[in-house]
């Protein structure tokens, strides 16, 4: 049984942070959210052995941002669609402080150059 | 509107803006480099930003906190990784203690501002803000909110009693 049996709060955020610093595993994260990929399939992906691709899967498996799943001889990977759309809604909610804060940057500049003024 | 995108990645945990103003570079860096001229835009009107420290030198502190409705007083800090006035600063932003001191327990961020020269004049501002983690997000976030909402609800009373 390889379903993950840890709670995301028990994760460690270094954990996530060390999972998603690589190129590669983001790639994984993001196609595996799509549809699942046995390990092999993704190996055939990435310009390296199964054996290090298989070694990414699991950092990411730690992370929680990815489960697997064993069906015959083949080991399948999904990605955690709730944690990244977590992710997601936090980062709608950081977008609004970051929409107001260019508005006012806007306008200070606004009030020096007025719209039409020649310059 | 000043935002031209805004792009999120929630995967790579990082948040884009960019953002144009007819204002030459020099200007538009002056709101990051004179903290008094910083506060009056990082913080919203019923949550003020005041910048006690602002030493924009890489290793550089930058000590602010904000004044909320209640009167409580969020602190916050920067630390600078890299300044190339007028166009490139890169800092680490964090959570203080009451006293102002960096809360270790806290986790940070890291900003990245890009002010380029644009084609027919004015300036174009990227701002790239990577988080650590998705619990490190939704603690900055859950803090940083505070603010935000402050804001909203702001905007919004004053429609009202308009």
């Amino acid at each position: 049984m390889v379903v993950d049996q840890v709670r995301p709060e028990q994760v460690e955020p270094d954990r996530v942070f060390h999972a998603l610093a690589d190129g590669t595993r983001r790639d994984i994260v993001t196609r595996t959210m799509q549809r699942e990929y046995s390990v092999s399939a993704l190996a055939r992906l990435y310009p390296m052995s199964f054996a290090a691709v298989q070694k990414h899967v699991a950092v990411l498996e730690g992370a929680q941002l990815v489960s697997k799943r064993r069906q015959g001889r083949e080991q399948l990977v999904t990605g955690n669609v709730a944690t990244v759309r977590h992710a997601a809604r936090l980062l709608d909610q950081f977008e609004t402080v970051w929409r107001s804060r260019i508005e006012r940057f806007g306008e200070i500049l606004a009030d020096d150059f007025p719209e039409g003024a020649p310059s | 509107m000043s935002v031209t995108s805004i792009e999120k990645d929630p995967v790579a945990l990082t948040m884009t803006v960019t953002a144009e103003f007819d204002a030459p570079v020099e200007r538009a860096w002056q709101l990051w480099a004179d903290p008094r001229q910083l506060e009056r835009w990082w913080g919203p009107p019923t949550y003020p930003a005041t910048f006690v420290d602002h030493d924009l030198r890489p290793g550089g502190h930058v000590g602010y906190y904000m004044t909320g409705p209640e009167g409580d007083k969020p602190h916050g800090w920067w630390r600078i990784l890299s300044v190339d006035a007028p166009h490139r600063l890169q800092f680490e932003d964090g959570f203080a203690d009451d006293a102002g001191q960096p809360d270790p327990k806290m986790p940070t961020m890291t900003m990245r501002v890009t002010l380029e020269d644009r084609s027919g004049g004015g300036t174009t501002m990227v701002i790239v803000t990577t988080f650590p983690s998705t619990e490190a997000m939704e603690q900055l976030i859950a803090m940083g909110m505070e603010e935000g909402m402050a804001g909203a609800l702001g905007q919004i009373d004053a429609i009202l009693t308009a």
